[in-house]
C-alpha cells in the first residue's frame, strides 16, 4: 500500500481493494519501523488519524465520500493544528498546542485527508539541511549520513521513505523545492497568495507561501486543487479562480516554450547536476516544448537580497515570542527586560538568533537605507527580469540546486556555504513566482532536481508540464533502498 | 565592513537578545561575514528604481469594520506560562 500515490490510493479506496483504517495502520507502522534512524516526524498523530480514517470508511461505505477522503499525509510543524503540538521546530514552542487549525489544516480535513502527525523541520522554518531542529536533523533515506534540505526535510524525508504519500510545507526561499530535490520526489510551491497563510507561523511574510512534497505532479495537482484559494483571514491572499488543476493535467507540451536560465549554469553547478538538467531538457524538447535561453541578469543578487528582506521580516515576526502569552519561559527573571531576553535566549536556536540579529541590523536606525530600502529595490530588479523574461517564454527552466544531498554538519558551521544552497530557488521566492521540483536524475547514487518556474497563477501548466515530463520518465518512481 | 562586539551588543539589546560571554567571538564573526556577504548589493544600480512593495503589485485588501470573532480566553490562556484571574503574570514593573 505504502508504493500508492494518493491517485492510485483513492481509485483502491473507491474499489475497495483496502480501507482508510488498514492503510493507516500499515503506514502507522512504517513510521514505527523506520522513523527512529530518519527522524521525520516531531509528532506522530496515531490516535486522531484512527479516528479520522473510521470517519473516512463510513463516508466511503455510504457513498458520501469528499475530495480527498481518505488520503493520508503529514503537515510540516509549521501548521497549526488546533489539540496537536505545534513546535516549529523550536524549544520556543516545544510546548505549545494551538487553539486552532491553520486553514491549510482545515480544507484538507474538510476535503476528508487523513493527518498522520506533524513533521521535523528547521527551526522556524530558517535552514537548508534540517540540521538547526530543537528536535535533531533528519537523515535523508537515500543516505542517512546526508541531510534531506530544508527546511521542509521532515516532510521530504518522510515521503521519500515512503512513510506518508504525501506531506505539507512551506517555501520562503527554496524550503519546499530543495529538499524535494535532494530526497527524489515533488515539490510544489504556488504563486505568493495562491494558498492562505492563516494559522501557518510566519518566517517571512512577504515571501512564504505553503505548498505540497509529493511522490508526482499528479499529486501536487490533487492537493493543491483542495488548499487554494481566497482566504479573507490572510490580508495577503489573492482571490482569484481555482482550475482543476489535476483536469489540466493532459495537456500537451506542444507549442509551449520553456527558457533555460543562462546565469544558472555557474562555477557552482556540479557537472552530474548539469548533466541530468541537460538531460530533462532535451527529454522536455522530446515531448514537444521548444527550448531556449533565458537571460535573468540580476539572479546573482537574489541571495544577499533575501538574507536582507527575510532576516527583516523575521526579526518584526518573532518579536511576539517574549515569554508571556504563550510558548518558552525562562525561570526566575529578576525583571521583566530579564524575562524577554532570557526566554528569547534560551528559546531560540543559534541559527534563529543570528537572523533575528541580521534582521534587526538592516532595519536599525542608519542603516535601513543603506540594507533594507536597498533590497527591496534590487529585488524590484529581479522581479522586472522574470517579467521581461516571461515576455518570450512560457516557463522557466534551470537545476534547483547546485549539488546533489550533501553530508549532515558539513555546512552548518558556515552560514554563508549554507546560505549559498538556495542559489536556484530564492529568485521566484523574490517574485513571489509560482515552481515546482521533480526528480531529473541521480548523482552517484543521489537524486537530482529540475526546477521549473512559472509567471503568476501558471500553476497549472507547470504541474502539466511534470506531468508529462513523468509520464516519459520513471526518475519520480524510483525508491531509496530500504524502504521499497 | 565588519561589525564590531559593540555593534553586535547594541543590536542584541535592540532584539532583546542575550549571548553568554563564551559565544560572542563567534557570534561576531558569523555575523560579520553575513554583513559582508549582503553588501554585495551595493554594487547594483538602483538609482531610478522603486523599492518593492508586494510581489505582485496588489494593495492592501481592506474590510469592513465589524467585529468577526470572539475572542476565547480561557482557551487561549492554556498556553500561557503564567496566568491569575484571566490575566498574564510578568515581574512587578512598577516599584
Amino acid at each position: 500500500m505504502h508504493e500508492l500515490s494518493l491517485a492510485a490510493i483513492r481509485r483502491a479506496l473507491e474499489a475497495g481493494d483496502f480501507t482508510a483504517a488498514e492503510l493507516v495502520e500499515s503506514l502507522l507502522g512504517r513510521i514505527e519501523a523506520h522513523d527512529g534512524n530518519l527522524n521525520s516526524f516531531v509528532t506522530v498523530t496515531g490516535e486522531q488519524a484512527r479516528a479520522a480514517a473510521a470517519e473516512s470508511d463510513r463516508r466511503l461505505a455510504a457513498g458520501t465520500a469528499r475530495p480527498l477522503e481518505g488520503l493520508p499525509l503529514a503537515h510540516k510543524d509549521i501548521f497549526c493544528t488546533a489539540g496537536v503540538r505545534t513546535s516549529c521546530g523550536s524549544r520556543m514552542l516545544d510546548n505549545f498546542v494551538s487553539p486552532y487549525d491553520a486553514a491549510v489544516v482545515e480544507r484538507l480535513k474538510a476535503a476528508g485527508a487523513v493527518m498522520l502527525g506533524k513533521t521535523n523541520m528547521d527551526e522556524f522554518a530558517m535552514g537548508s539541511s534540517n540540521e538547526t531542529s530543537y528536535y535533531g536533523p533528519v537523515a535523508n533515506p537515500w543516505d542517512t549520513a546526508r541531510s534531506p534540505g530544508g527546511s521542509s526535510g521532515g516532510s521530504a524525508a518522510a515521503v521519500a521513505a515512503r512513510l506518508v504519500p504525501a506531506a505539507t510545507g512551506t517555501d520562503t526561499g527554496g524550503s519546499i523545492r530543495q529538499p524535494a530535490a535532494l530526497t527524489g520526489i515533488t515539490g510544489l510551491k504556488p504563486t505568493y497568495g495562491r494558498v492562505s497563510r492563516w494559522g501557518m507561523i510566519a518566517f517571512a511574510s512577504s515571501l512564504d507561501q505553503a505548498g505540497t512534497l509529493t511522490r508526482s505532479a499528479e499529486d501536487a495537482a490533487l492537493l493543491l486543487g483542495a488548499m487554494a484559494g481566497f482566504d479573507e483571514r490572510d490580508s495577503t491572499s489573492l482571490d482569484e479562480p481555482v482550475p482543476d488543476y489535476v483536469a489540466g493535467l493532459d495537456r500537451s507540451l506542444e507549442g509551449l516554450t520553456i527558457g533555460l536560465v543562462r546565469q544558472f549554469f555557474d562555477e557552482g553547478l556540479e557537472a552530474d547536476n548539469e548533466a541530468a538538467l541537460r538531460a530533462a531538457a532535451a527529454e522536455l524538447e522530446g515531448l514537444g516544448a521548444r527550448v531556449r535561453q533565458a537571460e535573468l541578469p540580476n539572479i546573482g543578487l537574489s541571495v544577499p537580497t533575501y538574507y536582507v528582506v527575510a532576516p527583516a521580516e523575521c526579526s518584526s515576526n518573532l518579536s511576539r515570542f517574549d515569554g508571556v502569552r504563550f510558548g518558552y519561559r525562562a525561570d526566575d527573571p529578576k525583571d521583566l527586560l530579564d524575562l524577554y531576553c532570557r526566554s528569547r535566549a534560551e528559546g531560540f536556536g543559534a541559527e534563529v538568533k543570528r537572523r533575528i540579529m541580521t534582521g534587526t541590523y538592516v532595519l536599525s536606525a542608519g542603516y535601513y537605507d543603506a540594507y533594507y530600502l536597498k533590497a527591496q529595490k534590487v529585488r524590484q530588479l529581479i522581479s522586472d527580469d522574470f517579467r521581461r523574461a516571461f515576455a518570450e517564454v512560457d516557463l522557466i527552466a534551470g537545476p534547483t540546486t547546485p549539488t546533489p544531498a550533501f553530508e549532515l554538519g558539513a555546512k552548518i558551521d558556515d552560514p554563508i556555504t549554507m546560505y549559498l544552497n538556495d542559489i536556484y530557488t530564492i529568485g521566484a521566492n523574490l517574485a513571489g513566482l509560482p515552481c515546482l521540483s521533480v526528480p531529473c536524475g541521480f548523482s552517484a547514487g543521489l537524486p537530482v532536481g529540475l526546477q521549473l518556474i512559472g509567471p503568476p497563477f501558471a500553476e497549472q501548466r507547470l504541474l502539466a508540464c511534470a506531468h508529462q515530463y513523468q509520464g516519459a520518465t520513471d526518475w519520480h518512481r524510483r525508491t531509496p533502498a530500504g524502504y521499497a | 565592513m565588519s561589525l564590531t562586539r559593540q555593534q553586535v551588543e547594541h543590536i542584541a539589546n535592540l532584539a532583546r537578545l542575550e549571548f553568554d560571554e563564551a559565544e560572542i567571538p563567534d557570534f561576531v564573526a558569523k555575523l560579520g561575514s553575513i554583513v559582508d556577504f549582503v553588501d554585495q548589493l551595493q554594487q547594483a544600480d538602483t538609482d531610478t528604481v522603486e523599492p518593492m512593495a508586494h510581489p505582485l503589485d496588489q494593495v492592501q485588501r481592506l474590510r469592513p469594520d465589524e467585529v468577526t470573532e470572539a475572542i476565547d480566553r480561557d482557551a487561549y490562556q492554556e498556553n500561557a506560562p503564567a496566568v491569575a484571574d484571566g490575566m498574564y503574570l510578568v515581574p512587578k514593573v512598577i516599584e
